[in-house]
C-alpha cells in the first residue's frame, strides 16, 4: 500500500483510508487515540498550572487542543487538505456533542433533584393550605388542570386542523390555497404569549369574563392548529394519488372518498402528529400566565373558576427560594417531562405499527 | 346490461392545450374495443372522459358529446359520481385499498353507496371474485389484507372491486402493464370472459394483446409534441391487423415507428 | 349476474337520478365547505390577533406622556413608559442565541446529514426532536436552579479576560444576565435550526455530491462545494426561524432574567427584559392601563415575529423554485 500506484480495488469513496499517492501517508489508525490522550493530558498540565482544574472545564480546553493536534499530524503527514478535512470533523462531533449536553443535563438534574419527591402522594394531592415554605403538598389539581386544557385545546384544533389540511390537499387551489398555506406556516411561529394575550383581549375583555380553564385550552389550541395542519397535511400527501382514483371510478363521492379511503390510509401519521402536537402544548406556560388564573385547589371544570396546571405549578414554584417549594418545582418539571417523553414514544410507536407497509 | 357509447366531436383540454382533437366513435355493447398508440397520444386521456374520470385531473375538460344509450353523460344535471357507478374503471397499477381486506376491498364500493347488509354483500362478494377468476384462490382468506396479494391478483382483485358495483361498462387503462406475462394472461382470460356482461373498453401499449383480447381496435396517434392526439382509424381488429386502410397505421402496427 | 340484485340509488337506465340541482352532490357541497371555512378560519385568526391587540394596546398608547419608542422606563399605571428597553433585551438575547447555536446546529445537521453512519443518524436525530420537546418552563427551571451557578464562573472568566471590551464590561456576580438567558435560548433553538438545515442538506443532490467527490475532494472540500452552496437559503431560512423562536420565548426569559428596565452595553451585567417575559411578570401585579400597555408591546412582538417568519418562509419558497428539488 505504501507506494503502489495501480489504481486498486479499494473504495475510494472514504479518502483517509488510502492514498494512491506516494508522498503522502495516511494518519496510523493508532494516531487520532494516542493524540486525544495527549489531547487530554495538556489540557490537565495547562490548568493545573492555571491554577484552575475541574472536569468540565478539562473536557472543554481537550477539545480545541486535540483538535489542533490531529490538524498538525494529519498536515505533517498528509498534507493541508486532509488536515482540514480531520479538524472539520472533529468540529463537526463537537457540536454533536454540545447538541446532547444540554438535553442530558436538563434530564439528568430533574431526574436528580426530582424523583425522590415524585410520589403517590404528591401525584394524588393538591396545595391547598400549604404555603410555599411548607412541606409536603402536590399537583392533582395541576394535572387536572393540564389534562382538561390540552384535552379542549385538542378537541377545537384537532377537527379544525383536519380539515384545513384536507382544504390544502384535497380541494384547495389558488390564490386562496396559498393564503393559507403561507398563513399556516406564519402560524406555527406566533409566540405562545401572544396567543395568550389574543385570547386575554378578544375573549376575558372582549366578553367581560374571568380565567377559566377553558380559555387557557382555546389559547393553546392555537399554538396546536398550525402543527395539527402540517403533520395532517404530510399524512395526506403521502396517500398515493391510485386510491384516490380508485375509489372514485367506483361511483364514491369525492368526500365519501376523503373520509373513507384517503384518511384511514394515513390515519396512523395522522395520530402520530396529533399527539406530537399535544406534547407540544402540554408545557405550554406562557398563555395559560394570562388565561386560566391560578389556584392551588382542585377544581375539576373548566368552564367555572380560576384552575391549575403544571407548567404554571413549576412557573410559581420555581421563584420560591424555600427548598421545598423547589423540590415540588423539580417533581412536577419531572412529571411533565416524563408526560412528553410518553407522549412522543407512544406517537413514534403509533407511526412504526401503522406505517403503510405495501406501497 | 352492458351499453353502446356514442362519442361526437370531443375534444380534450389541459388549460389551454389541446390533449385530444375531434374524436367521432361507435363502441359497441358486450365487445372489447382496444385503443392503441405511441405514448402521449391521448388515449389515456380520452378513456378517461368516457367516465369523467379526466375531471380528477386539475384544468382538464372536455368538449363535445358523449352518450350511453342514447344518455348525454357531460348533460346538466347528470352527476360524475353516478356516471362512474355506471362506467367502472381498472387502472394501469393494482391499487388496493391497502387499509382493507380482500372482502372489504370488493365490498368497497357497495358499502361505501349505502349498501349495508351482510348477506347481500356476501354474494355480491362472492359472485365478483368468481367473476374476476380470483375466488378460489383467496376464499380461505378474505380478511387478510388485499395489500398481501401477488401483482397479478391484486389486479383480479381490483377487477373484482370494480364489477361488484356492478357498472355498464368497463374501462381498463393499460390494465397489465404492471404484470408478469402469466398474470396477463390470467386477466386477457379474464376480459374474454367478462364482455359476455359488458362492455369493455382497453387501453394497451401490447399490439399482441389488442389483437388476442378486442373485437375492435382503435389506433391513436399524435402528430408532435405539443400537437394534440387525434384518432386515425377505428376498425374490426382482424382487418385492422391485416388490411389496415391508413398507413400511419401501418407503420405503427408493424413497428416501423411508435 | 348477482343472485340478489344490489339495492343501488341506481336504477340500471338513468344515469342522473341522485343528482343534485347544480349536480354537485350534498355531502360534496357541505364537506367542501366546511374545509373551506377552515381553511378561512385560520386567516381569520391570523386577523383578528393583529386587530383584538390593536383595539386594547390604544387606550394605554393614547394616555402615554412619554415617547413609547425611545423611553426605557415601563411604568405604564404613571403614564411614563415605552418599548427602547425591552426591544433591546429581545434583539440582544436573542442574537446572542442566534450567534451560539446557528453554527453548532449546522455541524449537528452536518454530523446527521452527512457524518453519522445512518443507523446512528436515525437515533440523533430523534434526540435532537427530544430536545424540542422539552418544555421552556424546564428550561427556565433549569436554567434559574442549576445553569446560571455553573455558568457564573464561565461568565466571570469573560468579564476577566475581555472586560475591556464594553458587551464583556461591567461587574457580574449573577447570572441572571442578558448573556445567560441568550445562551438557553441557544438550546432551546438548536433543534428548529439543525432539523431545517438536515432537510435541506439531505435534499442536496446525490449527484453534485458525487462529482465533487470523483474530482478527488475529501469530504470536507465536498460539504464546501456542493453541501453548503446548495443549502444556503435553508441555513438562512432556518436561522430566521429560530431567530422567530428566540424573539417570542417568554417563560424560561422570565425565569431567568432579574428584570430591569435600562440599557446595559453589557451583557454579562444583571438586569435586562424582553416583551414576552415583560408581559409574563408584569401581567398579574399591573392595573388597567398597564396592561393595555402589555398589550401594545405584545402587538410589537407579534409584527416583529410576524415578518421574521414571513421572510423565513419566502426565502424557503423562493429556493422551492429554484431548484426544484423538493415536490
Amino acid at each position: 500500500m505504501s507506494t503502489t500506484l495501480l489504481p486498486t480495488n479499494e473504495p475510494t469513496r472514504e479518502p483517509e483510508s488510502r492514498s494512491l499517492l506516494p508522498e503522502t501517508r495516511p494518519l496510523p489508525g493508532w494516531m487520532p487515540w494516542a493524540l486525544a490522550v495527549a489531547a487530554v493530558g495538556l489540557s490537565v498540565l495547562l490548568l493545573l498550572a492555571l491554577g484552575s482544574l475541574n472536569l468540565p472545564l478539562a473536557v472543554v480546553v481537550s477539545v480545541p487542543i486535540f483538535a489542533a493536534l490531529v490538524g498538525l499530524a494529519s498536515a505533517r503527514l498528509e498534507g493541508t487538505r486532509r488536515a482540514k478535512d480531520r479538524i472539520v470533523t472533529v468540529v463537526v462531533y463537537t457540536c454533536f456533542a454540545l447538541a446532547i449536553l444540554p438535553l442530558l443535563s436538563v434530564l439528568i438534574t430533574t431526574i436528580q433533584r426530582g424523583a425522590s419527591h415524585l410520589t403517590p402522594y404528591f401525584l394524588t394531592h393538591s396545595q391547598r393550605g400549604i404555603g410555599p415554605r411548607d412541606e409536603g403538598g402536590g399537583i392533582y389539581h395541576g394535572i387536572i388542570g393540564t389534562f382538561e386544557q390540552v384535552g379542549i385545546a385538542a378537541l377545537i384544533a384537532v377537527p379544525i386542523g383536519l380539515l384545513v389540511a384536507v382544504y390544502l390537499v384535497e380541494y384547495g387551489r389558488g390564490a386562496l390555497a396559498r393564503a393559507v398555506t403561507f398563513f399556516v406556516d406564519v402560524m406555527t411561529g406566533v409566540p405562545s404569549i401572544v396567543a395568550g394575550l389574543f385570547v386575554y383581549t378578544a375573549i376575558l375583555l372582549g366578553f367581560g369574563t374571568t380565567p377559566k380553564g377553558v380559555w387557557g385550552g382555546l389559547a393553546l389550541s392555537i399554538l396546536m392548529l398550525p402543527v395539527v395542519v402540517r403533520s395532517t397535511e404530510e399524512m395526506l400527501k403521502l396517500v398515493p394519488n391510485d386510491l384516490r382514483e380508485a375509489s372514485l371510478a367506483l361511483g364514491v363521492p369525492k368526500w365519501k372518498t376523503i373520509v373513507s379511503i384517503v384518511m384511514p390510509t394515513a390515519i396512523g401519521g395522522i395520530v402520530t402528529g396529533v399527539m406530537l402536537s399535544v406534547a407540544r402544548v402540554i408545557g405550554e406556560t406562557a398563555p395559560l400566565v394570562l388565561t386560566v388564573g391560578a389556584t392551588d385547589s382542585i377544581n375539576f371544570n373548566a368552564f367555572d373558576g380560576p384552575q391549575a396546571s403544571l407548567p404554571l405549578i413549576i412557573y410559581d414554584q420555581a421563584f420560591r427560594s424555600s427548598p421545598y417549594a423547589q423540590d415540588r418545582a423539580w417533581a412536577t418539571a419531572l412529571t411533565l417531562i416524563l408526560l412528553v417523553l410518553i407522549l412522543n414514544l407512544v406517537a413514534r410507536g403509533i407511526a412504526r405499527w401503522k406505517a403503510p407497509k405495501a406501497r | 346490461m352492458a351499453k353502446r357509447i356514442d362519442v361526437s366531436g370531443l375534444n380534450v383540454y389541459y388549460g389551454s392545450f389541446r390533449a385530444v382533437e375531434d374524436v367521432n366513435m361507435t363502441i359497441e355493447p358486450r365487445s372489447v374495443t382496444a385503443f392503441i398508440g405511441p405514448s402521449g397520444c391521448g388515449k389515456s386521456t380520452f378513456l378517461r372522459t368516457l367516465n369523467r374520470m379526466h375531471e380528477v385531473i386539475p384544468g382538464a375538460r372536455v368538449e363535445g358529446k358523449v352518450t350511453i344509450d342514447g344518455e348525454d353523460l357531460y348533460g346538466q344535471n347528470v352527476d360524475p359520481v353516478a356516471v362512474r357507478r355506471t362506467v367502472g374503471m381498472v387502472f394501469q397499477r393494482p391499487n388496493p385499498f391497502p387499509t382493507m381486506s380482500i372482502y372489504d376491498n370488493v365490498a368497497a364500493g357497495l358499502r361505501l353507496n349505502g349498501v349495508k347488509k351482510k348477506s347481500q354483500l356476501d354474494g355480491i362478494v362472492e359472485t365478483s371474485l368468481k367473476g374476476a377468476n380470483l375466488w378460489n384462490e383467496v376464499k380461505d382468506r378474505l380478511d387478510r389484507p388485499g395489500a398481501g396479494l401477488s401483482g397479478g391478483q391484486q389486479q383480479r382483485l381490483c377487477i373484482a372491486r370494480a364489477i361488484a358495483v356492478e357498472p355498464e361498462v368497463l374501462l381498463m387503462d393499460e390494465p397489465c402493464s404492471a404484470l408478469d406475462p402469466i398474470s396477463t394472461l390470467a386477466i386477457e382470460d379474464q376480459i374474454a370472459a367478462l364482455k359476455e356482461q359488458y362492455t369493455i373498453v382497453i387501453v394497451t401499449h401490447n399490439m399482441q394483446q389488442a389483437a388476442r383480447v378486442s373485437d375492435t381496435t382503435a389506433f391513436f396517434n399524435i402528430a408532435g409534441s405539443g400537437k394534440p392526439g387525434k384518432l386515425i382509424e377505428m376498425a374490426p381488429t382482424p382487418k385492422m391487423f391485416s388490411t389496415p386502410s391508413e398507413k400511419a397505421t401501418e407503420d405503427y402496427i408493424s413497428g416501423r415507428f411508435g | 349476474m348477482a343472485t340478489t340484485p344490489p339495492d343501488l340509488d341506481k336504477p340500471s337506465t338513468q344515469l342522473g337520478t341522485t343528482r343534485s340541482a347544480s349536480g354537485v352532490r350534498l355531502g360534496d357541497r357541505i364537506f367542501r365547505g366546511s374545509s373551506m371555512g377552515a381553511g378561512i378560519f385560520v386567516l381569520v385568526v391570523m386577523a383578528a390577533i393583529g386587530t383584538f391587540l390593536l383595539i386594547r394596546a390604544i387606550p394605554s398608547l393614547t394616555s402615554n406622556e412619554s415617547n413609547v419608542l425611545t423611553t426605557q422606563n415601563f411604568d405604564p399605571d404613571n403614564n411614563d413608559w415605552g418599548i427602547a428597553a425591552l426591544a433591546y433585551g429581545t434583539l440582544v438575547s436573542s442574537i446572542i442565541a442566534l450567534i451560539l447555536a446557528v453554527p453548532v446546529a449546522i455541524g449537528i445537521a452536518l454530523f446527521i446529514s452527512h457524518y453519522a453512519p445512518r443507523r446512528l443518524a436515525v437515533i440523533l436525530a430523534y434526540v435532537v426532536d427530544l430536545l424540542a420537546a422539552v418544555p421552556s418552563v424546564i428550561f427556565g427551571l433549569w436554567g434559574l436552579r442549576f445553569l446560571s451557578e455553573h455558568i457564573l464562573p464561565i461568565e466571570r472568566w469573560i468579564n476577566d479576560w475581555f472586560g475591556w471590551i464594553p458587551v464583556f464590561g461591567g461587574s457580574v456576580n449573577s447570572a441572571s444576565s442578558l448573556f445567560t438567558a441568550g445562551v438557553v435560548l441557544a438550546i432551546m433553538i438548536l433543534p428548529i435550526i439543525a432539523a431545517v438545515c438536515r432537510e435541506v442538506f439531505l435534499q442536496v443532490p446525490r449527484a453534485h455530491e458525487e462529482a465533487a467527490l470523483a474530482l478527488g475532494a475529501t469530504r470536507w472540500e465536498m460539504i464546501r462545494t456542493a453541501v453548503l452552496p446548495f443549502g444556503r437559503p435553508g441555513i438562512i431560512s432556518a436561522t430566521m426561524l429560530g431567530l422567530g423562536r428566540a424573539l417570542g420565548e417568554t417563560i424560561a426569559i422570565a425565569l431567568i432574567l432579574s428584570p430591569s428596565y435600562a440599557i446595559n452595553a453589557s451583557v454579562l451585567e444583571i438586569g435586562g427584559s424582553t416583551f414576552a417575559a415583560n408581559i409574563a411578570l408584569r401581567f398579574g401585579e399591573i392595573a388597567e392601563t398597564g396592561r393595555s400597555a402589555l398589550i401594545a408591546s405584545g402587538l410589537v412582538l407579534f409584527l416583529i415575529t410576524l415578518l421574521v417568519n414571513m421572510g423565513a418562509r419566502a426565502v424557503i419558497a423562493r429556493r422551492k423554485e429554484f431548484s426544484g428539488a423538493s415536490a
